[in-house]
């Protein structure tokens, strides 16, 4: 009975379509406008009189994206890089040794799980200043990295306490030493955290406004969020415009999002972000 | 290679050192293995952090070589100024404000997706998307929106409503305006934690409730929100600490404006520290913040451990 198909559900169905149409107006209105010349006298809801690509071009052009795109994308992968496998290594020890070392690093390691960044903002840029590194990517890496370890490392350990040790036996049973057993053995098995892990940064990274503008501001450095930030300054009302550079921004991310969904979906549902 | 070689069972404190298994063995260099992490670690958040501690009791500029000592007065500062406590409680607005919209609509998009509806896989995806966005995105899109002249106001118009407000330059919409972009943002984030914790559901109870002949209603109260109190936690806390610590939205949205109507702790803090070079006053505001987060972060930790019982 409550297996069917019933007008019940016809009419959930019904509702629930039209909130998501609702709720996607915002993204359909990105699209619609970036395709639209600025004397397009169509109300904004409605579809351009006349479809034109030119904005993209203009956006990209003046906005300096392509610049901000590759910054973008070598800090996310950079970053996303380091963190696991510095996190993957760490872990290991921290899941595995009885040793009390071990234990204390571990919840050393959680403690940060409760800090919120910007109780380090402050010293971390004066840091930054004095040894050089503001204006470089190479900052935002270190900050990345940094402040990713105590979460990914929970993920790690937690995960690798759940995996049987004897894959890891056998293979110091044939004479591999930790490094071999680690990176022959274990890592491949923690995949599924690995994965999770990849795309929590890379997402986030791309995104992340605050820091890099705190960093790279007054470099002609730029990661995409600082360089549509100084773009709408820019153009504030040429709203076509804005909006197709707003859509080159967002346009990786999505993709990944579309590409992967099931992935991207459950690793935020995994529930913490940090 | 000697503790790997011991069993996989939890850290016991206190735990002797394992005993090497082969005779071979040598000692380990398994700290080698934590070091990077633990570098970038201390570096980045633990001693940035004390040092945080240890600022927002001076009046340092960033620049002179003398730090002076001042003691509490930057966080008498901090609530004795109307302005920078105007901005602490309407932060604390904020994460009420929108905790509470994000899961009700989290939570009901959730179980309008769980059903049996035909078209829950796309509408799950399409809901979501919102939260991989880059949230500077998301509010210009948003300031188009609200603009005087834009879509929102000529819909109002068309049904009616005469000399619609200026979402955002009105002072006292202004702060709506942002819960609303914000809320628009992460329910998505709120539904899909909604939705994993709908798969703990006992599916025998649901059963038996159909032959009971109990109610939707009655169902939801006695089976499905019982079983969703893990899930609820982990919203709550992330939406309150997220609304805690809002940034972007604002400063994008309306900078802080119009006229310090839209202030929060977050931005007080840039401005202090990165407008006005009051390193001092602005170490002691990211302290506040750090406390309220860490209280929050208490309370899911006990209320986690309790629904887990543990």
């Amino acid at each position: 009975m409550h297996h069917k198909y019933t007008w019940r559900v016809g009419v959930l169905e019904v509702v629930m379509i039209l909130v998501t149409l609702i709720y996607v107006v915002p993204l359909y209105l990105l699209v619609n406008v970036s395709l639209r010349a600025s004397n397009d006298p169509a109300p904004a809801l409605a579809l351009p009189t006349r479809i034109t690509f030119d904005n993209f071009a203009e956006a990209w052009e003046r906005g300096n994206l392509g610049n901000a795109l590759v910054n973008s994308g070598v800090v996310a992968i950079v970053s996303t890089v380091l963190i696991v496998l510095f996190a993957a290594f760490a872990s290991y020890p921290l899941a595995r040794s009885l040793r009390r070392w071990s234990k204390w690093t571990y919840y050393g390691f959680l403690a940060g799980l409760l800090l919120p960044f910007q109780l380090a903002t402050i010293p971390l840029y004066l840091t930054m200043r004095d040894i050089g590194l503001l204006g470089s990517v190479w900052s935002l890496i270190l900050f990345n990295v940094g402040t990713q370890m105590p979460f990914s490392i929970f993920l790690y350990a937690g995960f690798l306490r759940s995996v049987p040790i004897e894959y890891e036996e056998a293979a110091s049973m044939d004479g591999a030493g930790p490094f071999a057993t680690f990176w022959r053995v274990v890592f491949p098995l923690m995949r599924p955290i690995t994965g999770t892990l990849a795309i929590l940064n890379l997402i986030n990274i791309w995104n992340d406004f605050f820091t890099p503008l705190l960093y790279l501001s007054g470099s002609g450095q730029q990661t995409v969020p600082v360089a549509i930030y100084a773009f709408f300054g820019q153009f504030t009302t040429e709203w076509n415009l804005v909006f197709a550079g707003l859509l080159i921004s967002v346009a990786p991310v999505l993709l990944l999002y579309f590409v992967l969904q099931r992935t991207v979906i459950t690793g935020f549902a995994s529930g913490l972000k940090g | 290679m000697t503790q790997v070689a011991q069993p996989a069972t939890p850290l016991k404190a206190g735990a002797p050192n394992a005993k090497p298994r082969r005779a071979r063995a040598k000692a380990s260099p398994l700290w080698l293995f934590v070091l990077p992490a633990a570098l970038a670690y201390v570096f980045v958040v633990v001693w940035p952090s004390i040092q945080g501690i240890g600022l927002s009791v001076t009046s340092w500029d960033g620049l002179s070589a003398v730090r002076e000592f001042v003691g509490l007065d930057n966080f008498v500062r901090i609530f004795s100024d109307p302005q920078s406590f105007a901005a602490t409680w309407r932060t604390v607005l904020i994460a009420v404000v929108v905790t509470v919209a994000q899961n009700v609509l989290g939570l009901l998009l959730a179980l309008g997706v769980n059903s049996r509806i035909k078209s829950r896989f796309v509408l799950r995806v399409l809901l979501f998307a919102p939260v991989v966005i880059i949230p500077v995105a998301t509010s210009y899109t948003w300031r188009f929106m609200l603009a005087p002249n834009g879509p929102v106001v000529a819909v109002l118009q068309a049904f009616g409503v005469e000399n619609p407000p200026d979402f955002l330059g009105d002072s006292k919409l202004a702060i709506w305006a942002i819960c609303v972009v914000m809320v628009w943002q992460f329910t998505g984030y709120s539904m899909v934690i909604f939705l994993a914790g709908l798969q703990g559901v006992p599916q025998d109870a649901i059963e038996a409730s159909y032959i009971d002949g109990a109610g939707p209603v009655r169902r939801f109260f006695s089976i499905v929100l019982p079983a969703l109190a893990p899930a609820m936690t982990i919203n709550l806390m992330l939406s309150i600490i997220g609304g805690l610590r809002v940034f972007d939205q604002v400063w994008t949205l309306t900078n802080g404006g119009p006229g310090n109507s839209t202030m929060t702790i977050s931005t007080q803090l840039y401005q202090a520290a990165f407008r006005f070079g009051e390193f001092g006053y602005g170490a002691a505001i990211a302290v506040i913040l750090a406390i309220l987060v860490m209280i929050i972060s208490g309370i899911q930790y006990l209320a986690l451990r309790r629904q887990r019982g543990l």
